[in-house]
């Protein structure tokens, strides 16, 4: 769609209540923990204390003598002869010949009462040899540094490499050497971030049944239950078919829901008593410790700029570490960190590093927070040296429509520019600032992503339209998706439900991820729709007698094309549902494949903070988040995507981060000290949503989740510099840091 | 462990269960009572999503245990609309969309019903503090605050 075609719509960009939003707010949603079943069994998990040790020894038999105790599961209760990826996932899933990080799971147990099966845990003997471990990046990839796994590097890693070096990335263009004698200025940094947790509210939970006959079914809080179907079935050794997983709402998952931790567990569990279903819950430590979160990273940058702003080279290189199995984003780090910017030369360089951690998943855009804190503090730091304004520089250097981006493909339609030019309008931009106050501006990219995507939808005898989707609803999507469906079908849109449904209701669907679910499903949804319109206009045709070519849809109703047609009276859906089952049978229409024409989302956020000289705490007084959205179909919905994104960057600029001991236990596994932002910490959220239509969707979205949980972390090292005049490279900026910043730039 | 026998009233209902004597409050409602409106989060008393009043107060279901709540008065986020006419608060944030998951969104509303029975024309700060004790991890708390203060100025509106 065209940027000047943009239409007046009946019902999207208008905010209706949400459909899920009675059961929310009463209590009655039903959670993954929310359900029981008959004869259902309690299961638990026995964690490894140690960050690396070899399992010598697992004596279940006072725990299996206790009464209550209906099974035991080790290692040994698994198939054999996994390689790869279903390899990975069955050993985080179960330990085999050694724990690997603190909190591995080492054995599980079934029980009748969650307290008979907690007492079962404790009962387990476990004899360990504790083997050195390393827990930081920066540590892990030295030559010398204790080796998580032999062999697990794959071909990208060059002879010579240290040993926990696992995969390599090597890209660029043009001459960056050549590019750096052209700049006036050069400047090259190290930059660190922590890992962090996604932080949702509803901590894993399943209940999992499996028979002998290996038919099993299981209920989950997941972002996707095709995955849970696959992973469990590889881990497990199951015919995928013939497990049957249904989602339940979920409590949150920003990526860390879209894998496997102990899932399986409770279908081995299952299997092991007799078919009865065994409900796992974890604990809140237990997911701190033992589920998936970001990796932490360790970045140089080198950029070149002339006087008057213009980047003339850049040099990446990103060392990421994302627990003891391969798979760190080091590569969308590097992708995403100089997309923002139309740079000829450009060089790039990752390793993805082994260490004694738990297995790193998908949070909210990953990698490319670490990568803009890293290019886009940077770059601040060199506009302050030259004296230039961050804005100017950014939208000299924006990547437009047509420019080759960074990381090699040619962008389509993006909306980098107008977001620069509604950001530098803002008045937020003009606010004045005090003492200890100063302001930080940053960009941030994520690519967005489509996915396999499979929808169904069914028109029901009264002429309501109800839509089968496979991608759970994590922050608005059933409503976004009803707007579309309405919008195209011509109907109200109370007229439309939009259920979330189980795995053997639909064709396979990727989850909820890659801010996917409102592009992909609602792109699908509007295909099928379109398909049942077609339908009715054919038993419309049928029934008047003329060519279904000669019958259009319009607001509701079939009516002739135009005068030539015929003389008659429209035919709403409603009359054409009602009599369907006399006109050939039910109206359906549905829609599977690879939704094609996925559109990125820039945005640029500007953050003033005050800066205590005396404890070093910050405080955001103002935020700003500005994002294409492409078309905002619930802009609520898009809003508040917006200012969750934000806050989690809050959180990961500030206060989060994971904490490991001198002995690779990790320091901080609950709330208290993992510490989230609280609404006490922060103003309200300032968000305007640009709409640069994306041409690959019915109605231009693009995907609004990710990007903005990138930009936070620069803008706010930004802001702190401009407050106080101490350049903060290493996340999270707490009080403690900040002062000792301060107290060493007095000296 | 025997369990023990415990009489209480929740949400204006008296029940009966029998309770582990290691089990929370939380475990009773959500395990014995099958009221699930209430969520753990941390178990620790952090995150707020078991709120729940007891006798007036406000309290984290997951800190008390069961066998406290003997003879007590309970209200849980179950109890808080009246019939179909939900509760202002309820009504208010599903038209400011203050929930996106909607996990957190029982233990807030339980929390900002306390606050405005104490407080009914709360500052914006006074609401941002008194939630303080309860996570969201979604919303970044910028449509929840609104859609307290709009709900207290209703309320303040209609009496």
């Amino acid at each position: 769609m065209p940027k000047d075609e943009i239409k007046d719509f009946r019902l999207v960009g208008t905010r209706p209540n949400r459909p899920d939003g009675l059961d929310k707010v009463t209590g009655r949603a039903r959670y993954g923990a929310d359900i029981t079943a008959p004869g259902m069994l309690w299961g638990a998990v026995l964690r490894s204390p140690h960050a690396h040790a070899k399992i010598l020894k697992i004596d279940t038999s006072k725990a299996e003598a206790l009464s209550g105790v209906k099974a035991v599961v080790t290692r040994a209760d698994f198939p054999t002869g996994l390689t790869g990826e279903d390899w990975n996932l069955q050993e985080n899933t179960m330990a085999g010949e050694k724990a690997l990080y603190d909190g591995h799971a080492i054995a599980a147990v079934a029980a009748t009462s969650s307290q008979i099966a907690q007492e079962a845990v404790r009962l387990i003997e476990v004899e360990y040899e504790v083997l050195p471990h390393v827990t930081d990046v920066d540590d892990a990839i030295k030559p010398d540094a204790p080796v998580i796994r032999e062999g697990a590097a794959d071909a990208t890693v060059p002879e010579g490499m240290p040993p926990n070096v696992v995969k390599y990335f090597e890209f660029g263009r043009g001459d960056v050497d050549a590019g750096f004698k052209d700049a006036d200025l050069v400047m090259e940094r190290t930059y660190k971030t922590e890992a962090t947790h996604q932080g949702y509210i509803e901590p894993h939970a399943c209940l999992g049944q499996l028979g002998a006959d290996g038919k099993g079914e299981m209920w989950v809080c997941t972002q996707g239950q095709w995955y849970i179907r696959q992973m469990c079935s590889a881990v497990l050794g199951l015919n995928a078919a013939q497990l049957r997983v249904t989602p339940s709402e979920i409590g949150g998952g920003f990526g860390g829901k879209t894998t496997i931790f102990m899932e399986p567990l409770s279908l081995a569990l299952s299997q092991k008593a007799g078919g009865r279903p065994v409900k796992i819950v974890m604990s809140r430590s237990e997911v701190l410790r033992a589920t998936g979160p970001t990796a932490s990273a360790s970045m140089d940058v080198k950029i070149g700029m002339t006087k008057d702003g213009k980047l003339t080279a850049a040099r990446a290189e990103f060392r990421m570490q994302g627990g003891a199995f391969p798979g760190a984003p080091v590569d969308m780090a590097l992708y995403c960190c100089l997309a923002p910017y139309k740079i000829d030369n450009v060089e790039h360089i990752g390793y993805d590093v082994l260490a004694n951690r738990p297995k790193c998943a998908a949070y909210r855009a990953p990698g490319s927070p670490m990568g803009a804190f890293a290019v886009e503090s940077l770059i601040d730091e060199m506009c302050r040296k030259l004296d230039l304004d961050p804005m100017d520089v950014r939208l000299k250097n924006a990547v437009r429509e047509g420019d080759q981006a960074s990381y090699g493909p040619t962008f389509g339609s993006i909306g980098l520019a107008e977001v620069l030019e509604a950001t530098a309008k803002h008045p937020n931009l003009s606010a004045p600032l005090g003492p200890n106050q100063g302001r930080g501006v940053a960009s941030g990219y994520w690519f967005n992503h489509s996915g396999e995507t499979s929808v169904s939808l069914a028109i029901s005898e009264d002429g309501n339209a109800q839509v089968s989707v496979g991608t759970p609803d994590i922050g608005g999507s059933r409503a976004s998706i009803a707007l579309m469906v309405a919008e195209t079908l011509g109907i109200a849109y109370e007229d439309v439900r939009v259920n979330v449904v189980e795995t053997g209701s639909l064709g396979v669907n990727e989850p909820t991820h890659g801010s996917r679910a409102t592009f992909a499903s609602g792109k699908a949804a509007t295909v099928a729709a379109r398909a049942a319109i077609k339908e009715m206009c054919r038993r419309a045709a049928n029934e008047w007698g003329i060519d279904e070519e000669a019958v259009e849809w319009v607001e509701g109703a079939a009516q002739p094309a135009g005068p030539n047609a015929g003389e008659f009276p429209p035919m709403s859906i409603k009359e054409i549902a009602k009599n369907m089952g006399k006109t050939g049978g039910p109206i359906s229409g549905h829609h599977e494949s690879v939704p094609e024409g996925v559109g990125a989302s820039f945005g640029c956020h500007v953050v003033d903070v005050e800066v205590d000289p005396e404890t070093g705490h910050t405080k955001i007084l103002r935020y700003l988040v500005v994002q294409d959205a492409g078309r905002a179909i619930h802009p609520s919905y898009v809003e508040g995507q917006y200012q969750g994104g934000a806050v989690q960057g809050i959180g990961w600029a500030l206060n989060e981060e994971y904490v490991y001991g001198d002995d690779g236990r990790l320091q901080n596994p609950i709330f208290l000290d993992y510490r989230m932002p609280v609404a006490s910490d922060l103003p309200m959220i300032d968000t305007q949503i640009v709409e640069v239509p994306n041409p690959g969707h019915p109605f231009g979205v693009r995907g609004v989740g990710e990007t903005g949980i990138t930009p936070p972390l620069p803008a706010i090292a930004n802001a702190i510099q401009g407050a106080t005049g101490v350049r903060m490279s290493h996340l999270p900026m707490t009080p403690t840091k900040v002062l000792a910043a301060l107290k060493a730039s007095q000296e | 462990m025997s369990k023990i026998h415990v009489t209480t009233v929740v949400n204006g209902d008296e029940v009966e269960f029998l309770a582990d004597p290691r089990e929370t409050l939380l475990d009773c409602l959500r395990d014995h009572l099958g009221l699930t409106g209430s969520k753990e989060g941390c178990g620790t008393g952090d995150c707020g999503a078991c709120s729940v009043t007891v006798d007036g107060v406000l309290i984290s279901s997951c800190l008390m245990l069961g066998v406290e709540a003997q003879g007590k008065k309970i209200e849980t986020i179950e109890g808080m609309a009246n019939g179909e006419e939900l509760h202002p608060l309820q009504r208010k944030f599903i038209e400011h969309a203050a929930l996106q998951c909607g996990f957190c969104t029982p233990g807030i509303l339980v929390a900002a019903k306390a606050l405005l029975e104490k407080n009914p024309d709360p500052t914006e700060t006074e609401v941002r503090y008194w939630l303080a004790g309860n996570l969201c991890r979604c919303t970044g708390y910028d449509k929840i605050i609104r859609a307290v203060m709009d709900a207290a100025s209703e309320m303040r509106g209609a009496a």
